[in-house]
């Protein structure tokens, strides 16, 4: 078998072994939604404030929630199939297209962010190992220690207090200053102003866990034989650590850049709702508070979607760096 | 009149503190002339490797370093040089190839790149010059299609062409000096004599001085000119092969010969009649991955056993040989129900045990015990010796106090300070684990002992212990054994009859000697005339009567720190 | 023991992290008798800054004090973190042992379930579960378990795996010996080391995930906690900083400690750390 031939295949098989991962998690999903005491019909009648007894199950029969729970999951499934995930009665429009609207946003953010954290938390891991027990390794791992120790949405806050309310650089929240009306370069300068403090608040935690990887991984792979061989050949250290020990250091961190990505997801939450950022997070958390389950559904699944997609793109990098990857 | 090219004089390198010695090794004095091998050889903890580490400048500094004396190179002390001039020499004048070439090469870079990598940072040549350079290299090496070989990744290769291409690595530039560090002590015993002879071709090319270290004295005996002995971090004795070999005159070096296994075997105890197992027609199958769906049929299947059929007569030790993968251990394993068969049957007193349940077996695992290979594997760090001892006889249901007197018996018998009893095993050397262990395996009373290559992780002067220890108990406790090994030398003086495995076929039975004097089929005559140093008959008389001396009841043994595996392994 | 306690304290930033964390405990454990009224209650004027009208670290909105709920938080905060964690390495040891040991269709199935748990972003399933359980203590443990223990899982399964092919576990079955003895007695206590570390890291992550609940406002409402504070704090973060920002310093001293400790574990532990420094 060739090279690319097995990467192909190796991709299919994590393409095609998602597909069950996606449905055992709408599945859950659909079963811990539905334990929730309350549907969605109680919340609208609620907010009314005058709903009688009748006018609640007329309201039950129109969504299909007086149907035995199965019916309704099966109903769900097929819908999904299709790409229907069904109608935020909250909005008053079909959730996928609340989704994809709020979708960019947080695609943006989750974008900068990854490459803001492994980006620079290779470049720190890679200098703190280069620089062993020097003052910049020691600098740097008390940096990586005390950011990977804060909470988020803290970090969040605080930035708000030094650079947006004391120093004024950056603005407190939302995504663009809508009232502006900014067309062009303008309109995408002014959201890229929005966007430093919620990508420096998420990317921290990360940008702390690769730096602190990188260096381990760097330290771990420098002890290897192959390395005693590079120099017993000749090369130069550079050439050691820029092209031997770092591709094989790199391969952790790539896979740990995989793994996280549902956690960034789930930071998001948090961000998006310190920073207003009108993405997926914020959507998800109104939404929790409305009891608006099929859009909290939707969002559940797409995020878990993202992540599987996420996860295949960094397989694939990973069968680029590795050649060691089997496709049993 | 050779020119000499490295001259070693009054070498010592000092360990960081806190080591079990302060120097690694002391007053070390060597050299090597243009084409002359010269074996450096010690059991493990000599400082033969760190010796050699020294030459390239390639210590783990500043922990370990060079305190004192020169390597002189071409009149250069290498311990002086620059970095930049070291890292010259390095790689051109100096090459060296290691023992494990699968962690020795970079696993994520193709051999094409790593061999390249040697010209672009010596000398200047074009991107077509070095690629032809290096396939010309990988075909002088017996690579076969050595174009496609350049594209492949280490984990693609066997380990002997993995060794091969570190060679080819090494032998790039035409260096003056190779040193070679157990370079074929992970292969198996007919990829060794190919890498010997290959390294040996390559020499009379190059007429490259060969620095060698090993702990095989029947590798000395095939390649070297000269040998150097170590001992504890000090040459106790060196001269010219013969000399050593044949008329050795430190008493280390006399017991690390008369240590080494005759190929001449032993005589064979008259053999009972009486068969205490049977193995008919076994067959063992390991499955591979599956399919793309994760079921569907396997993608790739090993025959691991093929119609394998045994029989181990009563007070007989059978040896089964055979090089890696060639399903002795799966064998082991089948018969002990370790692994189930997938057809055949295993009869004991009439009983087909590879047919019973888990529950049913469990009673006959008194008739049938197991000696492991890895000392420092094979028991539990957590429970102390007397427990492990005990554990057999309380499982199968002895009052604790009378598994745990035996246990104290067992002790004493395989010749282990009482004080033992209460100790972990980490407090052990790889020698008394194994006799531990070997008190495990005699705690049930079994009748039939398999011991799945029981010395191959120890040092020569240990194993012929261990091979006394295991041959006395046979005697006393009149135990059946088989014998799995890849060494014919301890087969010979071992087993009493043996047989010769390959890809999971019994392809040889028979006497041992009948076998060693006139070998049938064709893989068993490649084993024979691969044991290395077969031709240094010296050897053989020295070598039963040390046997017979060191037959005498082993010495108690008192627990002492042990060193951990890891630091073991470091020379 | 001894000798255990010998490496531990060759790494002075565990050390260090120790010395913080008996005092968070201790913090926590005198939390009734430093402040004894309830930490929600009106304690003086509101938006007093630190050190004024008698608050050492000021009060909020409400005029509840924040030292008070700092000192009374840390107590929600370690018993959280504690419990979830130890029920997350227990179902994780379950899961990973079973899976590592039997392998085959048993682990695949386990590995499966496994992996869909390790998919779902776990802050959003966190959130979830909480939600539908309705805000409890209870349900704040049961969400923090139920997103930690696949980690546990995986690791105890890679320690089973490789364990249970050591020559010593084999020796084990050519003895006789039942799998639940040989798992329980043999296997396990050879890899708690590992399982100490990253329990002990989990609690620290399990701090900020609690946190991070209560943030959002889903903590138990009756109880005061660390997260609580923040989030109540944050609309008055233009006039009153202090609100929020020393809660926060608690969060961060409070895990940074725990992540000291759990690597001074590792390093004391993990034999061959200890070797190559």
């Amino acid at each position: 078998m060739t090279r690319s031939s097995k990467i192909f295949r190796f991709v299919l098989k994590r393409l095609l072994q998602g597909i069950p991962i996606i449905l055992a998690i709408v599945i859950i999903n659909f079963f811990l939604l539905n334990m929730a005491d309350g549907d969605a019909v109680d919340v609208l009648a609620g907010e009314a404030g005058s709903a009688t007894p009748e006018y609640m199950a007329e309201l039950r029969a129109k969504f299909g929630l007086d149907q035995p729970l199965p019916v309704q999951l099966l109903v769900y499934l097929k819908n999904v199939v299709v790409l229907d995930l069904g109608y935020s009665f909250r909005h008053d429009m079909p959730v996928s297209e609340l989704i994809v609207d709020r979708f960019w946003p947080t695609a943006l953010l989750m974008v900068s962010t990854i490459l803001l954290a492994v980006g620079f938390g290779i470049l720190l891991g890679l200098l703190a190992a280069m620089r062993l027990n020097t003052w910049k390794d020691a600098v740097i791992t008390v940096f990586a220690l005390i950011t990977y120790a804060t909470p988020l949405f803290w970090v969040g806050l605080m930035m708000i207090v030094v650079f947006s309310l004391n120093l004024g650089w950056f603005p407190t929240s939302g995504m663009e200053n809508v009232a502006a009306f900014y067309e062009g370069w303008d309109r995408v300068k002014d959201i890229a102003v929005h966007l430093v403090l919620p990508t420096i608040t998420l990317s921290l935690f990360y940008l702390a866990l690769y730096t602190r990887m990188m260096r381990a991984s760097m330290l771990e792979q420098y002890g290897q034989d192959y390395v005693i061989t590079a120099r017993a050949k000749g090369l130069t250290e550079r050439r050691i650590t820029f092209v031997h020990v770092l591709r094989n250091a790199l391969l952790p961190v790539v896979t740990m850049a995989g793994v996280q990505v549902g956690a960034l997801i789930g930071g998001s939450v948090i961000v998006e709702s310190v920073f207003a950022w009108p993405g997926l997070g914020m959507l998800a958390f109104e939404s929790l508070f409305a009891r608006d389950l099929n859009l909290l559904l939707g969002i559940f699944l797409l995020s878990s979607v993202l992540v599987i997609v996420v996860n295949l793109i960094v397989d694939i990098i990973y069968s680029l760096l590795d050649p060691r990857i089997e496709v049993s | 009149m050779k020119q000499k090219l490295l001259d070693i004089s009054d070498l010592y390198i000092e360990l960081p503190e806190g080591s079990d010695r302060q120097y690694a090794i002391q007053n070390v004095d060597l050299e090597l002339k243009q084409g002359e091998t010269l074996c450096v050889v010690g059991e493990s903890g000599s400082g033969k490797s760190l010796t050699a580490r020294a030459i390239m400048g390639l210590l783990p500094e500043p922990h370990v370093r060079v305190s004192n004396g020169e390597i002189i190179f071409n009149g250069e002390d290498i311990t002086k040089v620059s970095y930049e001039r070291l890292r010259d020499l390095r790689g051109s004048e100096i090459s060296m190839i290691f023992q494990e070439p699968m962690t020795a090469l970079n696993p994520v870079m193709s051999i094409g790149v790593q061999i390249d990598e040697i010209f672009r940072y010596h000398v200047s040549m074009s991107k077509a010059e070095r690629q032809k350079r290096a396939i010309e290299l990988l075909a002088d090496v017996n690579l076969p299609n050595p174009a496609q070989i350049m594209n492949t990744y280490p984990h693609e290769l066997s380990g002997g062409q993995r060794q091969r291409a570190m060679i080819a690595m090494a032998l790039a530039l035409k260096p003056q000096i190779l040193i070679a560090d157990e370079p074929t002590t992970a292969l198996d015993v007919t990829t060794q004599a190919q890498i010997l002879k290959l390294i040996k071709d390559m020499q009379t090319v190059y007429d490259t001085g060969v620095l060698f270290i090993t702990h095989d004295f029947g590798v000395v005996a095939d390649i070297a000119d000269r040998v150097a002995v170590m001992q504890h971090g000090i040459v106790v004795e060196s001269g010219t092969v013969k000399q050593v070999l044949n008329n050795p005159e430190h008493p280390y070096t006399k017991a690390l010969i008369s240590a080494v296994p005759s190929l001449t075997p032993r005589k064979a105890k008259t053999i009972s009649k009486e068969k205490v197992l049977e193995v008919k027609d076994v067959y063992k199958t390991f499955g591979g991955g599956r399919g793309l769906f994760g079921f569907g049929k396997p993608l790739r299947q090993v025959d691991a056993l093929k119609n394998v059929t045994l029989d181990l007569y009563n007070g007989e030790t059978l040896g089964v040989v055979g090089e890696s993968g060639s399903g002795k251990s799966t064998l082991a394993r089948c018969i002990i129900r370790l692994m189930d068969t997938d057809a055949g049957a295993i009869t004991i007193e009439g009983t087909q045990i590879n047919m019973l349940k888990r529950k049913a077996m469990r009673t006959w695992r008194n008739k049938i015990q197991m000696v492991f290979q890895d000392p420092f594997a094979s028991l539990n760090p957590r429970i102390r010796v007397g427990d492990i001892i005990a554990q057999g006889p309380i499982t199968q249901g002895v009052a604790r106090e009378d598994a745990l007197k035996r246990a104290r018996e067992l002790i004493s018998i395989v010749g282990l300070d009482d004080r033992s009893f209460d100790r972990y095993p980490h407090e052990f050397s790889g020698g008394q684990r194994q006799r531990i262990g070997i008190a495990r395996s005699l705690a049930l009373r079994p009748e039939i002992l398999i011991a799945d290559e029981p010395v191959s992780a120890l040092d020569v002067s240990i194993q012929s212990q261990i091979l006394d220890l295991l041959d006395d108990i046979r005697e006393q406790m009149k135990l059946s054994m088989i014998f799995i090994t890849h060494d014919l030398r301890v087969a010979a003086q071992v087993c009493d009859r043996m047989a010769v495995m390959q890809y999971g076929e019994v392809v040889e039975v028979g006497k041992t000697k009948d076998i060693f004097a006139n070998p049938q089929h064709n893989y068993t005559i490649d084993l024979l005339s691969a044991v290395p140093g077969k031709d240094w008959k010296g050897i053989s008389s020295a070598g039963s009567a040390g046997k017979a001396k060191s037959k005498a009841k082993p010495k108690s043994k008192s627990p002492s720190r042990s060193k951990s595996p890891s630091k073991s392994k470091m020379s | 023991m001894l000798a255990f306690w010998h490496r531990y304290k060759r790494n002075r930033s565990a050390v260090f992290g120790l010395v913080v964390i008996v005092l968070v405990v201790l913090m926590a454990a005198t939390a009734d008798f430093l402040y004894p009224f309830d930490p929600f209650r009106l304690a003086g004027k509101p938006l007093s800054a630190p050190g004024t009208n008698g608050f050492l670290l000021g009060s909020d909105s409400l005029g509840r004090d924040v030292a008070a709920g700092i000192v009374h938080g840390a107590k929600t905060s370690l018993l959280i973190g504690l419990i979830a964690t130890l029920v997350a390495v227990f179902i994780g040891i379950l899961f990973g042992a079973l899976s590592g040991y039997y392998g085959g269709q048993l682990d695949n199935m386990l590995m499966r379930i496994t992996e869909i748990f390790q998919t779902i972003p776990s802050f959003i399933f966190a959130i979830l579960l909480v939600a539908i359980l309705k805000p409890s203590i209870y349900s704040v443990v049961i969400a923090i378990s139920v997103v930690s223990w696949p980690g546990v899982a995986r690791l105890v399964r890679g320690e089973f795996l490789s364990l249970k092919s050591r020559e010593f576990v084999q020796a084990c079955h050519t003895l006789g010996m039942s799998d639940l003895r040989i798992m329980l007695r043999e296997i396990l206590p050879n890899c708690l080391s590992p399982i100490i570390v990253i329990g002990s890291l989990m609690v620290a992550t399990a701090i900020l995930i609690e946190s991070g609940l209560s943030f959002l406002g889903l903590g138990d409402p009756n109880i005061m906690s660390w997260g609580f504070q923040i989030g109540a704090g944050r609309t008055m973060l233009r006039s009153a900083w202090w609100v929020c920002t020393f809660p926060g310093v608690a969060i961060l001293i409070t895990v940074l400690a725990i992540n000291l400790v759990g690597e001074g574990l590792n390093d004391a532990l993990n034999p061959r750390l200890r070797e190559r420094n």
